[in-house]
């Protein structure tokens, strides 16, 4: 099964394409279980009934209507997903509602206070650290995560801290900056962009 | 982007969760950490009828370190990285996980889940292999432990019983005139890798090579020994030519594989290259 | 009343207005929205990159509970095929011309292809459904590569379109071409292939489609870079009705670089079935496997250059035959990407006396491929510097002596290149490829290069001087027999200053990550002398804009902002008589400066734009014949495209045993004319950049022999992530455009067509040790250990 997570087998894969896509037919009607889940998310406590195979991103967009994390590619890699739970970033496309049961998820939305800025956002905007804006809710909650192991990263640190975002606007440079920028404020100093 | 329906199950003990295992036979896949299993859900390329979430089980959390350095099978690798006592006593493990995808990767991934899910391409299986170390496994009839060497059979696929959860990995704490180390050439796209290898080196008293155990993973289907590597260093000075021995010895008789990203040429070629660097890197820590 | 003017604000590295809603999550991108009763829809796709469909049976998906209908593209017949608005080579495609439907019927073109839609409760439901379509296929030969598809006996796609050919296209001079080649000193020659990339937006593409029974209205929102034309081909092509029954809105598009500018099948067919269903509104998403595999791509050309000079340096001569492959069916612009926007830009910054390029564009059992950042302009840039090097080499010179003894020079603008392109508009390119070899400290590396080969260790430097096309694309040029375009792509504008003083811009461009709202607001704020906080740009609806084509092609500052910054002056005039009017004076006396009029000589006693507007919505007292309110639109068809130009250079270090491409720094010195905000430009510049290293280090898509996307998700197509690019060092020089009275030239695309041969450059340069002259995109340490190593 899991061969796709060998970059070898990408081949051997698709030519098993069609064979996958047959094996799919057999695997007839679903199996209509559902759990009930207690999530603390941005501080408010939710409980709902949610399929097992719900991903935590589809619960925190649809079922809690929390749209500023995104979706960007279904492997894993692109970050834009990125969520705290019990804070710890993670990518909430690769984690099922189920397994935040009883969790605490923050989420962009949740970073700050209502009404204020938390210094990354200031950073982001102040540095022009997004673009199209896609990728930025996931690369501020990792690089948030970042910050917290390392108070004063250097900028290689920063750019290999931030290897489970991708960003395709920016070209990073500014993002870079913007990162600093949190940094320095966070540290206490004073900071221009 | 969707998986398709499972029913869900997490067990609070191995014990619950190998009698799922039984229950439910060849429908039933463990979830870990997810980060092998998730993506080829979504994928659908993995249809498993049952999922038993070991993530929530106590017992295989917990990493205690002594003689040896026994690490539960739930430990994630940001767990281990983070781990002072490993960090100290098998700096090559945090050096390992460290390199493994990303932060957030390495914040769910577990090392049971990886050393179970035996991806050619992993990191891990390479470093349980140079260190000598084992997992231990518990099943209907009770625990047992798999050296390593035993462990990995064929792509994918370990010496584990489908019956079995894995519950530990145990691998020795380096002493003086140990040491050992991870080189990897990293995949651009899904950062596994396209080779990686690991040496461990033990010195005798006069400075020479008295044990050595290198091991490649990403080149072929399964990680492996290299022995032949192994033999060119030991009894050596472990000096510049015999570091250029052992690695020219690497590699030969191995199954490898080819991508787009790198051919089996190419892969061959960089198994002598990095064995080059992680033995020195070894014998460097060993000195030290 | 005296008001202090406002500070200027062009020029100025303001931050963006767009950015508080992105940075805390909420943004409103397609996926974000939920409409009351919406449906769910999944695509069920071809597993084969070429098949006869056999049968679909609907059954067993019909049945699962929460499937609402399943479609095939039989029910879709009274719908057009999507239209291609660039028909290349004037018109001569229209014979051979195969455009996608919906859904496909009868036959599928490539693994990807549309063949089911499953609309659905929810998305879980839809995709489990997906799986239960039983489509019987009878697999049919497959040909991936552009030039074999050519060859006698490659499987045929379409029946219309013999050899797969689409068009065979050329610009040029091919005798004098080939006489300067009989007579040259030097010539050399090589196959470059300029490889299949992944445009990979972070967005996905997607479609809400809502019909209202009641009226015979549709709305579609869509990840759009163009709006209006959107719905222009949707009606008046695709469904036949009317094209105010159509609004299209485009919410937040999280990156675009080309990939959403063109008319997919999703917007025909979630506006189809909410039709069909009664107008529930249907919505679709990628997932980014099916981006991978259903939307555009971008490049795909095999290319044989040839280069002739003189031993002492100057180029005579270039001869280019390419093969663009343009994929299974073609996509709204495709034809006019490797034609217009690559040929006609061949010899670059580059006095070349005879040039000749031919294209043939070809039918493939792959994805369309489409304008992808750059387009077309990418793979000229890098094959003229590619070439230049090539040819530097071959006589032993500096590239970058080679470069001067060849740049037009700044008394030669306008500058015609002979190649059927209105005249370059500006330029100076020495001074930008001086200050870029400063910056790099180009003498001194030289040296560091020297020495560090002495000890076994390689390094290399690259140049890339350019010069692309922005403000795509006037009528005086795009119109022209032959182009094939199907309009002159002016843009609009309407400014209009409420009573409360508060200034309205709408737009028909409009940003996905390019900042125009708060560009365009400096624009106009500077322009009417009114404080930037006053001015409220709108863009993104059709309800709400005037007709525009969209953002793209470097256009959206150089014409859609003149059509601003005209619109605004417009309203000055109106102000002024206005004024004049209300200081009973003659108008002839009255000035308009910085926000105000006033009696020439006399700005003591002014009257405010504010003061003016409200006047003029008041409407009690105007002059003889004044209409009230001011308001004011444009529609701009600039006489002549903008050419940006610049040089970067890269410094990369290759690794020996592993063949690692280092990339060590990056200088980027660019003229892209007047800058409106520098804080907006870099950005764009740094974006565009990491995209071309992205082609030259990385980024590669990969069909087998089957048909199968091999790099098919992000596992295999390696979009870098921060640490695998550097920082980047950027200068400018500034010769404004003399097109449009802002001197604008345009920024979104320079970054992308000078980067990827600077990068290449440099790696040729690094291993010219090993005797190599050329190397093919991507760079991966195995094509690079390989060469070093004569595999």
């Amino acid at each position: 099964m899991a061969l796709l997570m060998h970059p070898a087998n990408n081949g051997v894969l698709q030519a098993e394409g069609h064979t996958l896509v047959r094996f799919c037919w057999q695997h007839i009607e679903e199996v209509s279980k559902v759990s009930t889940i207690t999530v603390t998310v941005n501080g408010k406590t939710y409980t709902n009934d949610v399929e097992p195979r719900t991903l935590l991103v589809h619960y925190l967009r649809e079922h809690l209507n929390l749209t500023g994390t995104h979706i960007g590619c279904d492997t894993s890699q692109c970050g834009a997903c990125v969520v705290h739970v019990n804070g710890q970033s993670v990518k909430s496309c690769t984690m099922l509602a189920v397994q935040a049961d009883g969790a605490s998820v923050t989420t962009i939305e949740g970073i700050a206070p209502a009404g204020e800025l938390h210094p990354l956002q200031e950073g982001f905007w102040e540095c022009h650290g997004l673009q199209c804006g896609y990728c930025t809710p996931g690369m501020i909650m990792a690089a948030a995560d970042l910050l917290q192991h390392n108070p004063s990263p250097s900028d290689d640190e920063i750019r290999h801290g931030l290897e489970g975002n991708l960003c395709r606007c920016t070209g990073y440079h500014n993002i870079v900056r913007a990162v600093q920028y949190a940094a320095a404020k966070m540290r206490g100093e004073e900071v221009s962009a | 982007m969707i998986p398709a329906s499972f029913a869900y199950h997490a067990p609070q003990s191995v014990a619950e969760a190998v009698s799922l295992l039984e229950q439910h036979g060849d429908e039933a896949k463990i979830l870990a950490g997810g980060h092998s299993l998730l993506p080829a859900l979504k994928l659908r390329l993995s249809q498993p009828g049952v999922l038993i979430d070991i993530s929530r089980i106590g017992e295989l959390q917990g990493i205690h370190v002594g003689s040896s350095i026994e690490i539960g099978a739930g430990a994630t690798y940001a767990a281990v990285a983070g781990h002072a006592g490993v960090r100290s006593g098998c700096a090559v493990l945090a050096e390992c996980v460290e390199q493994i995808g990303d932060i957030q990767v390495r914040n769910r991934g577990t090392v049971g889940g990886a050393l179970a899910h035996a991806d050619p391409a992993a990191d891990l299986p390479a470093v349980l292999l140079a260190l000598g170390g084992s997992v231990s496994a518990q099943g209907p009839g009770g625990s047992r432990t798999i050296a390593a060497d035993d462990l990995f059979v064929e792509m994918l696929t370990t010496a584990l019983e489908p019956n079995e959860v894995v519950t530990k990995v145990t691998v020795p704490a380096l002493g003086k005139g140990e040491g050992a180390a991870y080189s990897k050439l990293k995949h651009p796209a899904s950062r596994y890798a396209i080779v990686g290898v690991a040496a461990y080196v033990k010195l005798a008293a006069d400075g020479s090579v008295a044990a050595a155990r290198i091991a490649v993973t990403g080149a072929g289907p399964k990680a492996e020994r290299q022995s032949a590597a192994e033999a060119a260093l030991v009894g050596s000075a472990g000096d510049d030519a015999a570091v250029a021995a052992a690695a020219a010895a690497a590699g030969d008789d191995m199954e490898y594989l080819g991508d787009i990203h790198a051919s089996e040429d190419y892969r061959r070629a960089m198994v002598k290259v990095y064995t080059r660097r992680a033995v020195a890197a070894a014998l460097s820590r060993a000195r030290a | 009343m005296t008001a202090e003017a406002p500070t200027k604000v062009v020029g100025k590295a303001l931050k963006r207005r767009e950015d508080p809603q992105l940075i805390s999550g909420q943004g409103s991108f397609i996926d974000d929205i939920k409409l009351a009763g919406m449906l769910h829809a999944v695509v069920v796709r071809s597993p084969y990159a070429h098949a006869r469909i056999k049968s679909i049976n609907t059954a067993r998906a019909l049945a699962r509970s929460g499937v609402v209908a399943v479609f095939t593209g039989e029910d879709m017949m009274d719908i057009n095929p999507l239209p291609c608005a660039w028909q290349a080579a004037a018109g001569r495609i229209q014979n051979n011309l195969n455009t996608p439907r919906a859904l496909a019927v009868g036959e599928v073109h490539f693994a990807g292809d549309a063949v089911a839609l499953v609309v659905a409760e929810d998305r879980y439901i839809a995709r489990d459904a997906a799986d239960l379509v039983d489509v019987e296929y009878e697999p049919l030969g497959v040909v991936v590569d552009a030039r074999k598809a050519t060859e006698p006996g490659a499987p045929q796609l379409h029946e219309n379109a013999p050899n797969n050919i689409v068009f065979e296209w050329e610009c040029g001079d091919a005798a004098r071409t080939d006489a300067a080649f009989s007579t040259a000193d030097v010539v050399v020659g090589e196959e470059i292939i300029n490889q299949r990339l992944l445009p990979t937006p972070m967005e996905t593409r997607g479609a809400i489609g809502r019909y209202e029974p009641s009226t015979g209205e549709y709305t579609l929102w869509t990840t759009s870079q163009a709006p209006h034309v959107m719905r222009l081909l949707l009606t008046a092509f695709v469904f036949g009705i009317p094209e105010p029954k159509l609004r299209v809105i485009s919410p937040n598009v999280g990156g675009g670089f080309g990939q959403k500018i063109f008319c997919y099948n999703d917007m025909a067919f979630t506006l189809w079935a909410s039709k069909k269903l009664g107008g529930r509104p249907v919505k679709f998403v990628e997932d980014r496997s099916e981006n991978y595999k259903y939307s555009t791509a971008g490049r795909d050309h095999i290319t044989d250059v040839e280069i002739a000079g003189t031993r002492d340096g100057k180029i005579s001569g270039l001869r280019i035959k390419t093969h663009a492959n343009l994929g299974a069916y073609i996509s709204t612009i495709a034809p006019g990407i490797p034609t217009t926007l690559y040929g006609r830009i061949a010899t670059g910054v580059y006095k070349i006396p005879a040039a000749h390029c031919k294209v043939w564009g070809v039918y493939t059992n792959t994805a369309m491929v489409d304008a992808y950042r750059g387009a077309g302009r990418p793979e000229a840039s890098y094959l003229i510097e590619r070439m230049i090097d090539r040819f530097a080499a071959e006589i032993g010179m500096d590239p970058a002596e080679v470069r001067r003894r060849n740049f037009i020079q700044p008394e030669d603008f306008p500058y015609d290149n002979g190649m059927g392109l209105l005249p370059y508009d500006s330029g100076n390119y020495e001074p930008a490829l001086n200050k870029a070899l400063a910056m790099i400290g180009y003498d001194d590396f030289r040296k560091q290069q020297a020495e560090a080969r002495a000890k076994g260790r390689y390094l290399g430097i690259g140049l890339s001087s350019y010069v692309e096309i922005c403000g795509v694309a006037p009528s005086a040029w795009i119109g022209l027999p032959g182009e094939g375009w199907g309009a002159g792509l002016w843009e609009s504008a309407n400014v209009r200053v409420h009573l409360t003083g508060q200034v309205v811009v709408t737009t028909g461009s409009l940003p996905h990550g390019q900042g125009l709202e708060t560009t365009f607001a400096q624009l106009v704020a500077d322009e009417l002398g009114v404080p930037y906080e006053n001015v409220v740009v709108e863009h993104s609806d059709t309800a709400g804009t005037p007709f525009g084509y969209g953002t793209y092609g470097s256009r959206s500052a150089a014409v859609g902002g003149t059509a601003l910054v005209k619109s605004a002056m417009k309203i000055k005039e109106k102000a002024r008589r206005l004024a004049a009017h209300m200081l009973e004076a003659s108008v002839d006396d009255v000035v308009f400066e910085d926000g105000k009029a006033f009696v020439k000589g006399s700005p003591d006693n002014s009257k405010s734009i504010g003061e003016i507007a409200l006047q003029a919505s008041v409407a009690y007292s105007l002059p003889e014949g004044m209409e009230p309110f001011l308001d004011e639109t444009t529609y701009y068809d600039p006489p002549n495209c903008t050419f940006p130009f610049g040089t970067h250079i890269a410094i990369v270090e290759v690794d020996r045993d592993t063949g690692m491409v280092d990339l060590q720094r990056y200088v980027a010195v660019d003229d892209v004319g007047t800058v409106i905000n520098p804080l907006i430009v870099d950005g764009q510049l740094h974006g565009g950049i990491a995209q071309g290293v992205a082609q030259a280090l990385y980024e590669r898509a990969v069909y087998d022999d089957n048909g199968q996307l091999v790099s098919g998700t992000l596992m295999d197509y390696a979009v870098p992530v921060a640490s695998m690019l550097p920082s980047y060092e950027t200068g400018r020089t500034v010769t404004p455009s003399p097109v449009n009275p802002m001197g604008v030239k345009g920024a979104g695309e320079a970054g992308t067509i000078a980067s990827a041969q600077a990068v290449m450059n440099a790696v040729v340069d690094a291993l010219s040790p090993f005797g190599i002259k050329h190397l093919q995109m991507p760079a991966t340490s195995e094509r690079v250990w390989a060469a070093m190593h004569g595999k």
